[in-house]
């Protein structure tokens, strides 16, 4: 086939009676196979990557430098009052938790509604799920002030005979995204074995070839093992489902549960999973645009991937945007003046800054994906998720600060600023999510090889065709 | 060549179709120690091979209900019993408040069923496998497709089963053997 003939066609375009082509440039599954597996086997390490990792690996190490001073001095280093007592600590958890969603969200929601360019871009999201959720996890361990016990959040019998209060919504969160960790790890590993295995039949060297032969744990492709790895994915699929659904909305009830005007809503579980989903689209979208431009990847993750996902982001934005139009709504209409107070004081006082960035961000920007011109036109979407994020990162920060620093008592209220340490530990977790990044995309298969071939036309026994080329040369 | 260390025969295609029709003939003869590999998962070739449903939703039924029935235990019992301590007024077992932690455990219990249980069934990881030393079997994770049937097989025959692989319209029949040694 003439590579140069389809890379041109325009897949965003649907025609109902034609599935869309999902893999362009005119690939055979030898052509894939070698396109995702160099990128990690033969070509050389880019200069870019090094430098790039040395600025994250130096961002990490600020990182850690911070922390290790948190744990020397104690809380008191962060810009934290009273009554602000939850600051970027709380913020920074739920914007990398949320970040976190978009990968279970493509992986299994989407799996079982059979969205099949889904296979193009599932891999990537999931790692970088896992990433995401690693950079969360790092906040609440080390905001607990005496980080030496912090496995009185686990039910390990201790020296004082006591055991975690399960009441309490912060520890349903221990739960929630700790299983939510686990098993986005395994379905995300399970993967990519068969990967693996076509990692470690290409691989030249003999450490590369076993080190990757561990981990593809004896692959042999046999139909016998791929029937019941269809099912465990499919079962995982059926059980990441909900727990995608409960994790942000276990993060959710940290806030509702509470007594607050501002966070005891009902409307936060299903107004935090929309906004988890949109930043997540967001942040895969951000990072994918360069990916799979500097690694030669546009056939695979192609404008249309790429115009369905702004879809979504589509929705979800306007699920968040009418969320902050109820919140208001009910606030006015419920009439408890303590509510009403909260959210005329979230919009018009000390910190309207914050929130009119963040309605500017998060309700404005999403609706201009209605335009099938903007939906498809790389740099001006790149910029939009750069909004989206900076907008996400906004909201929590809105409803985690602006609820607080004015409470019941007039006497205490007070005006909440971060410090150095706050804003160095957040930039320094952007630097341990793109170390990890990095290093996922020079060494693993960033594109789910075996799952992209499934979808190709070569891969139906009953294509129309009879001489169905499958890459024998 | 020693015929004791015989592990089967394979034979290659180089697209899916003609695997189908291979896979659905082996089965007509009445082979049962024998296996279709592919890079992917092929859709249909279980059928034409006749592999029967597998255990495995079963073991994760059996992860969930363990993980729910754990979870409601431990949190009756460190809560209830074994540390009982008022907070809020809430009483110190009640299932609204304890909903969220059983329904984690039950989908982690129920995923390690799936995870592991996948694993086990499968008999991985095995990191040897005498297919490993056929030279063209590594293409079996890139764009090849293979057919072996095992020299156990009660009807194997290692002229007539040749003979027969070779009308199957592969591209070629080899034989593997148990190590690389011989």
């Amino acid at each position: 086939m003439n590579a140069s003939v389809n890379d041109q066609l325009d897949n965003t375009f649907e025609d109902p009676e034609q599935p869309t082509e999902l893999v362009l440039g005119g690939h055979d599954f030898a052509s894939i196979t070698a396109t995702v597996a160099d990128i990690a086997l033969e070509r050389k390490t880019p200069l870019a990557w090094w430098l790039a990792i040395a600025f994250t690996g130096g961002l990490t190490g600020i990182l850690f430098l911070m922390i290790g001073y948190l744990f020397i001095k104690g809380v008191g280093v962060w810009g934290l009052n009273n009554p602000v007592s939850w600051g970027w600590a709380i913020v920074n958890f739920v914007f990398w938790v949320g970040i976190g969603h978009a990968g279970t969200l493509i992986s299994a929601i989407l799996f079982l509604l059979r969205q099949k360019w889904r296979t193009g871009i599932n891999r990537f999201a999931e790692a970088m799920t896992i990433f995401a959720v690693m950079c969360a996890l790092i906040f609440p361990g080390i905001h607990v002030g005496r980080v030496w016990v912090v496995y009185w959040l686990f039910p390990i019998p201790n020296y004082q005979a006591m055991w975690p209060n399960f009441r309490s919504p912060l520890l349903w969160d221990v739960f929630a995204v700790g299983t939510y960790a686990i098993v986005s790890m395994l379905f995300w590993y399970m993967g990519m074995v068969p990967d693996l295995a076509t990692f470690r039949d290409r691989a030249k060297g003999k450490v590369q070839r076993a080190i990757y032969g561990v981990l593809a744990l004896g692959w042999t492709g046999s139909n016998r093992h791929w029937h019941r790895y269809e099912k465990a994915y499919l079962l995982l699929a059926g059980l990441a489902t909900p727990l995608v659904l409960s994790v942000h909305s276990v993060v959710s009830f940290d806030f509702a549960t509470a007594q607050l005007p501002g966070w005891h809503t009902t409307i936060f579980p299903p107004y935090f999973v929309a906004g988890a989903v949109f930043s997540g689209f967001a942040m895969v979208g951000t990072i994918l645009i360069p990916v799979r431009h500097w690694y030669g990847l546009k056939s695979i993750i192609t404008l249309h991937h790429l115009e369905n996902m702004n879809k979504i982001i589509l929705a979800t934005g306007s699920m968040v945007g009418f969320a902050y139009a109820t919140e208001f709504f009910i606030a006015w209409y419920g009439g408890n003046p303590n509510e009403s107070f909260a959210f005329v004081n979230r919009a018009f006082g000390p910190y309207a800054w914050a929130y009119w960035i963040m309605v500017t961000c998060n309700v404005i920007t999403p609706q201009l994906f209605w335009f099938k011109k903007i939906r498809t036109t790389i740099p001006v979407m790149w910029v939009m998720y750069i909004f989206v994020n900076i907008g996400m990162w906004f909201e929590r920060f809105v409803i985690t600060v602006s609820s607080l620093n004015r409470d019941f008592l007039p006497s205490s209220w007070a005006y909440y600023n971060p410090t150095i340490v706050d804003i160095l530990t957040f930039a320094g977790s952007f630097g341990l999510f793109f170390t990890l990044v990095l290093l996922f995309i020079r060494f693993a298969p960033l594109v789910a090889i075996a799952e992209v071939k499934s979808v190709m036309p070569q891969a139906d026994p009953h294509a129309p065709d009879p001489s169905v080329d499958g890459g024998a040369k | 060549m020693s015929k004791g260390n015989l592990y089967g025969l394979l034979t290659e295609f180089d697209n899916v179709k003609s695997l189908m029709r291979a896979a659905e003939q082996v089965r007509a003869k009445g082979f049962q120690n024998w296996d279709a590999h592919t890079p992917f998962a092929v859709h249909g070739l279980d059928k034409a091979m006749g592999i029967r449903g597998t255990r495995l939703p079963w073991l994760v039924l059996v992860g969930g209900i363990t993980g729910l029935s754990l979870a409601t235990l431990m949190q009756w019992w460190m809560n209830a019993v074994d540390y009982k301590f008022i907070i809020s007024g809430k009483p110190f077992f009640g299932i609204p408040a304890n909903i969220p932690v059983m329904f984690e455990i039950t989908i982690l219990l129920s995923a390690f069923g799936a995870f592991f249980g996948m694993w086990v069934l499968n008999d991985l990881p095995k990191w040897y496998h005498p297919l490993f030393t056929n030279k063209r079997f590594a293409r079996v994770t890139q764009d090849r497709f293979f057919i072996v049937i095992e020299a156990k097989d009660p009807q194997f025959d290692r002229t007539k089963t040749r003979d027969f692989l070779a009308t199957l319209g592969g591209l070629v029949v080899e034989e593997v053997n148990e190590s690389a040694e011989d």
